[in-house]
């Protein structure tokens, strides 16, 4: 998260425009992008509806056993069609900026 | 020979193994170099076990006062060191990997499934709409990016 928000005008500048997902409440995410700085759009997806439509639910592995989102990365063109997916096997690792950024350059 | 009361280099290498251990999610976590691979903590739990061996071949040597209190805190904060080292790399090798497979995640090619959420201000938000909002110059943007992420709760 922090890193896209470091590369948050260079990305822009290519017409990507980056979204964060979690089952966070909306006054949870508005805190953390406070705090953290961020300035993309943060949505609260509680129940996970859209979390479970991209089969990401990770059934209990909240703190106190919620069900939250595994970390991925999709990046959708302009017609909704998916053009880049980041799962990564180890939540610690997650996708770099300049990967999406190489991959925008292949986008309408 | 005479050896000071403190056996340092077996405390600084259980206080070296702590560091290397919290660093990781309170420094290191917060850097793609340092994050991906932990070698920099890798690197410092290594400066731990040189430090601890080198305490603990102090705590067993003749000569020391104290010498059962010496070699029972050699034998303690050895192992703390080592469970500490143990934890690290269950947490970041085994436990962090312990994730769902995700086989019916929209793959490269396939419609994105729409969705509608809320927003920090209490606004809906769905992705087509997010992929039909004009940026201010009449420019819709190329792309979206979507990124899930396990929250802080």
């Amino acid at each position: 998260m922090r890193s896209i928000e470091d590369k948050l005008a260079e990305l822009k500048a290519v017409g990507i425009h980056p979204v964060a997902i979690t089952v966070d409440s909306p006054e949870a995410s508005q805190n953390l992008r406070q705090q953290a700085g961020y300035t993309f759009p943060f949505l609260s997806d509680p129940k996970a509806e859209a979390i479970r439509r991209y089969d990401l639910l990770h059934a209990g592995a909240g703190i106190e056993g919620q069900d939250v989102a595994r970390p991925a990365e999709f990046l959708i063109d302009s017609t909704g069609t998916v053009r880049w997916v980041n799962l990564t096997e180890n939540y610690w690792v997650r996708a770099r900026p300049e990967q999406v950024l190489e991959v925008a350059k292949t986008l309408p | 020979m005479k050896f000071p009361r403190l056996n340092w280099p077996l405390w600084a290498g259980f206080l070296l193994s702590l560091i290397a251990f919290l660093s990781y999610f309170f420094v290191f976590a917060w850097f793609p170099v340092t994050r991906d691979f932990p070698w920099a903590n890798l690197l410092l739990f290594a400066g731990a076990g040189v430090l601890l061996l080198f305490g603990l071949r102090r705590a067993f040597a003749a000569g020391r006062p104290r010498p059962t209190q010496s070699k029972i805190a050699g034998a303690i904060l050895t192992f703390a060191g080592v469970a500490i080292f143990g934890f690290f790399v269950f947490a970041v090798f085994i436990m962090a990997r312990q994730l769902p497979a995700s086989p019916g995640a929209p793959q490269i090619g396939q419609k994105a499934p729409d969705f509608t959420l809320t927003d920090t201000n209490g606004q809906p938000v769905s992705l087509s709409g997010l992929l039909a909002t004009s940026d201010g110059q009449g420019k819709t943007p190329r792309g979206v990016l979507l990124v899930f992420y396990r929250g802080y709760w």
